[in-house]
C-alpha cells in the first residue's frame, strides 16, 4: 500500500491555474445575458423599471421631474427606506423577515430626541443612546429567533406592536417632540459645499477605479479566472459618469427663493455611501458574510461546517435593528421631530419593497446591499414622481404595493428558472 | 470469513479509528447496539448493511454529530471524545454525508472553504483559496468542472460530489468517511467516484466507504465492515471474502450458519488469523 505524500501536498500542475482561458470581451457580455436567461438576473429588472419610470414622469412633468432640486428631494426622502432596507438584506439573507424594522427606526429616533431635548445630551451622546437601542432591540430579537426558535414572522410581529407601545408611551399620544440640534438637523436639510462633494466624488471614483484594477492584475498575475480589461475599464467608466454626473447635477443652484442659495450634495448621501460601503464589505470580503450566504442557503451544511449559526443569525437582526437606529436619526433629521406615528405606516413594507425590488430573494441565500440601494431608488421614484403628478397617498400605497408583488413574482419565478436551470 | 484477518498481519498498516462497542440511542429507538469498526491508513473500508442499519449514525458518532452514548473511540490509538464537528475536523476527520453537505448558493471554491476560510487580516483571501481549490481539484485528476467559480447548484451530482470530496482532502486529513457516494450517481459518476476514492487511500488517507452496492464495494475496498440492525456483524478482508458470504452477513447479520455475536472478528493487528471460527 503506498503512503506517499497525500494529493493536496503533492506538487501536480495546477489544472486551472496558470492555464486558464481568459474570457474576450464578447464571451464576458454573452456569459452575462446567458446568466440572466438562466433566471439570475441580479437588479437588472429594479433598473429597468427605474429607467422606465424615470422616464415616464419625466415625460409627464418634464420641467419638475429631472430638476436639481428634485434630485436632491429624491435622496432626502428616500433615505430612511433605503437604510433600513440595507438592514433588512442581512435578515432576508438568512431566510427571515423582520417586520419591526420600521417602528424599531420609531423607537430610535424617540430616544435620540429624548436624548437631545430632555436630557439635554450633546449630539453624538444622543446618536449613541439611539444606535444602543438600536443593538439591544436586535440583539432581543435575535435571541427570540435563533435561540428560542419562535419564527421570524411572529417574532417581529410582536415587536412590531410593542414597539408602537414603546414610541406611544416615550411621547405620549398625541406628543410630538421637537430638535433644535443643529448637527442632527443638518443630515436631511444641509449639503456639502461644492468643493468638498467634487473631492469626495472624484476619491469615490480613484478607489473605485484603484480596488477593481489592482483585484483584476493580481488575479491576472496568479493566473486566475478574471474579467476582460475592457468590462472592467467600462465598469470605472460607467461609475465615473454616474458619481460626478450626480455631483454635477447636484452642485446647481436650485433654490426657488433667489436671496437663500442651496446648492451641493445632501450630507445623507456621503452617510449612506459609507454605511453601504461597511455593510458590502462585510457581506463580500468577510468569512461572517459569506457564512451570512451559507446559512440562507443549506442552515445545516453550514453547521456541519462548524459554523455556529444561531450566533450567525443573531448578528443578522442586531445588524438590521441598527440600521434601523440610523434610519430612525435620519428620519428624525428630516421631520426635525418625531411624533407617536414614528417608523410606522408605509415605512416597513417600503423599506422591505426596496431590498425585494433590488434582487434580494424572500428566500434566503441571495441579495446584497446594492439590491437596497437600488431598490430605494424605485420606491422613492415612484413615490416622489406620483407626489408631483398630484396624486393622493391612497393611490401611492397601491401602486407601491403592487409594484411589491410583482418584486416578489420576480424574485419567486427566477428562483424556479434558477433551479431549472440550476442556477440558485 | 472466519479466517478474517491478515495473512501478514506484521505488515498491517496502523489503524487511524478503532470504534468498540459503539451504542447510541434515540429514546426509546436502539440505532447502535455494539458496533466495532477499524479503519487503516491506505486502505479504504468498506461499511455495508441493510437500509435503516445504522451506517449513517454510525458515522454521525464518530464525526461529531451526536457522539455515542457508549463505547470506545480511538484515534491514532489514543482514546478520545468527539462531541462536535468542529473537533473532528480539528483531528483530521472529514465527513462527506449522504445529504451532500453544499451550499447550492455559493460557488465550488467558497464551499470547499466554508467554515474554514483563507483571510488576509478581516478578508477573505479569495486568490489563495480559488488557486488551492484549483490544486487540489487537480490533483484529484478532477477535470470534468467549467470553472470553479460557478455555484455548485449547477453541477451534475457525480460533480457534486466530487466538490465534497475535494472539500474533505483540503485540510490535513487522515480519515475520510463518505457515505454513500454513489447511490445517485449514474454509471459513468460511480465509476468516476469510486477512482477517486481509491487514489485517496492509496495516497496514504484512511477512508471509509459506506455504500449499498456490493459491486463498489468489492472493486475498491480492502476490508469490508457489516452492520445488522445497529449490531457489527463482521469485519472481514475483501480478498478474503465472496460476494455470497458478505450478502449473508447483511441480511441475516451471520454467515456460515454462525451466529452474529461470535463472528464479531476484530482485524486488530495481534489477532494473528486465527479467529474462533
Ligand atoms: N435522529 C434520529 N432520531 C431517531 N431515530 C433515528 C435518527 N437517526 C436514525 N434513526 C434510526 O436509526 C436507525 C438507523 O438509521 P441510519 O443510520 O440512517 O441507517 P442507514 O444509514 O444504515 O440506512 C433507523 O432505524 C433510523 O430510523
Ligand atoms: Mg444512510
Amino acid at each position: 500500500m503506498s503512503t506517499s505524500t497525500r494529493p493536496p501536498e503533492s506538487a501536480a500542475p495546477s489544472l486551472l491555474a496558470g492555464s486558464v482561458e481568459q474570457p474576450t470581451f464578447g464571451e464576458a457580455v454573452s456569459n452575462y445575458v446567458r446568466k440572466v436567461r438562466g433566471g439570475d438576473m441580479g437588479s437588472l429588472p429594479a433598473i429597468l423599471a427605474l429607467v422606465v419610470l424615470a422616464l415616464a414622469f419625466y415625460a409627464l412633468r418634464p420641467e419638475k421631474f429631472f430638476s436639481a432640486l428634485n434630485i436632491a428631494n429624491l435622496f432626502q426622502q428616500g433615505a430612511t427606506v433605503t437604510v433600513i432596507a440595507m438592514g433588512l438584506v442581512f435578515v432576508l439573507l438568512i431566510g427571515e423577515i423582520d417586520l419591526s424594522a420600521g417602528v424599531t427606526s420609531g423607537v430610535c429616533g424617540a430616544t435620540l430626541a429624548i436624548a437631545l431635548t430632555k436630557w439635554d445630551w450633546p449630539w453624538y451622546g444622543a446618536v449613541a443612546a439611539a444606535l444602543v437601542v438600536g443593538v439591544v432591540i436586535g440583539t432581543l430579537l435575535g435571541t427570540l429567533v435563533a435561540r428560542v426558535g419562535i419564527p421570524s414572522f411572529v417574532t417581529t410581529l410582536a415587536a412590531f406592536l410593542a414597539f408602537q407601545g414603546v414610541v406611544l408611551l416615550m411621547i405620549g399620544t398625541g406628543g410630538n417632540i421637537s430638535i433644535t440640534d443643529n448637527v442632527i438637523i443638518a443630515i436631511e436639510n444641509k449639503n456639502l459645499p461644492p468643493w468638498l462633494g467634487w473631492a469626495l466624488g472624484a476619491v469615490a471614483v480613484l478607489a473605485y477605479a484603484g480596488a477593481s484594477l489592482y483585484g483584476w492584475s493580481q488575479r491576472r498575475a496568479r493566473g486566475l479566472l478574471s474579467a476582460p480589461l475592457g468590462v472592467i475599464i467600462a465598469k470605472i467608466a460607467a461609475v465615473a459618469i454616474a458619481v460626478l454626473g450626480l455631483v454635477a447635477v447636484l452642485n446647481q443652484e436650485r433654490s426657488v427663493n433667489p436671496v437663500r442659495s442651496i446648492m451641493g450634495v445632501p450630507i445623507v448621501i456621503p452617510l449612506i455611501a459609507v454605511l453601504a460601503l461597511i455593510l458590502g464589505f462585510i457581506l463580500t470580503r468577510t468569512a461572517f458574510g459569506r457564512h451570512i450566504y451559507a446559512v440562507g442557503g443549506n442552515a445545516e451544511a453550514t453547521r456541519r461546517a462548524g459554523i455556529n449559526v444561531p450566533a450567525v443569525r443573531t448578528v443578522c437582526f442586531m445588524i438590521c435593528s441598527t440600521m434601523a437606529a440610523f434610519a430612525g436619526i435620519i428620519a428624525v433629521s428630516r421631520a426635525t421631530s418625531v411624533d407617536p406615528n414614528a417608523g410606522g405606516s408605509n415605512v416597513l413594507l417600503y423599506a422591505v419593497g426596496a431590498a425585494v425590488i433590488g434582487g434580494t430573494s424572500l428566500f434566503g441565500g441571495k441579495g446584497r446591499i446594492i439590491d437596497a440601494l437600488i431598490g430605494g431608488a424605485v420606491i422613492a421614484v415612484i413615490d416622489n414622481g406620483m407626489g408631483l403628478l398630484g396624486y393622493s397617498s391612497g393611490v401611492k400605497y397601491v401602486v407601491t404595493g403592487g409594484v411589491l408583488v410583482a418584486a416578489a413574482a420576480v424574485d419567486a419565478i427566477s428562483r424556479r428558472r434558477a433551479r431549472a436551470t440550476g442556477r440558485l | 470469513m472466519t479466517q478474517a484477518a491478515y495473512a501478514a498481519p506484521n505488515q498491517a498498516p496502523p489503524p487511524i479509528l478503532e470504534v468498540r462497542g459503539g451504542r447510541k440511542n434515540f429514546g426509546a429507538v436502539h440505532a447502535l447496539r455494539g458496533v466495532d469498526l477499524v479503519a487503516r491508513a491506505g486502505e479504504v473500508t468498506a461499511l455495508v448493511g441493510d437500509n435503516g442499519a445504522g451506517k449513517s449514525t454510525m458515522i454521525k458518532c464518530i464525526a461529531g454529530i451526536y457522539g455515542f452514548d457508549a463505547g470506545e473511540v480511538l484515534f491514532q490509538g489514543e482514546p478520545v471524545n468527539i462531541t462536535d464537528p468542529a473537533e473532528a475536523n480539528a483531528m483530521g476527520i472529514e465527513v462527506v454525508y449522504q445529504d451532500l453537505a453544499l451550499c447550492d448558493n455559493l460557488d465550488i471554491v467558497h464551499n470547499m472553504f466554508l467554515g474554514r476560510e483563507l483571510k488576509k487580516g478581516i478578508q477573505l483571501d479569495e486568490q489563495a483559496m480559488e488557486a488551492r481549490a484549483a490544486e487540489v481539484l487537480a490533483s484529484l485528476s478532477v477535470r470534468t468542472v467549467r470553472s470553479i467559480r460557478q455555484h455548485v447548484a449547477s453541477l451534475s451530482g457525480g460533480q457534486r460530489q466530487t466538490v465534497a470530496i475535494a472539500r474533505a482532502v483540503l485540510w490535513n486529513s487522515k480519515l475520510v468517511i463518505l457515505d454513500e457516494p454513489t447511490a445517485a450517481l449514474g454509471v459513468a459518476q460511480t465509476e468516476q467516484v469510486l477512482q477517486l476514492v481509491r487514489r485517496l487511500a492509496d495516497a496514504g488517507l484512511a477512508v471509509v466507504l459506506v455504500s449499498h452496492n456490493m459491486n463498489d464495494v468489492f472493486e475498491v475496498a480492502d476490508a469490508i465492515n457489516v452492520l445488522y440492525l445497529g449490531q457489527t456483524a463482521a469485519q472481514v478482508r475483501t480478498k478474503d471474502s465472496s460476494r455470497s458470504e458478505v450478502i449473508e452477513l447483511i441480511t441475516s447479520g451471520s454467515a456460515n450458519g454462525n451466529a452474529a455475536a461470535p463472528a464479531l472478528s476484530k482485524t486488530t493487528p495481534t489477532a494473528n488469523g486465527s479467529n474462533p471460527a
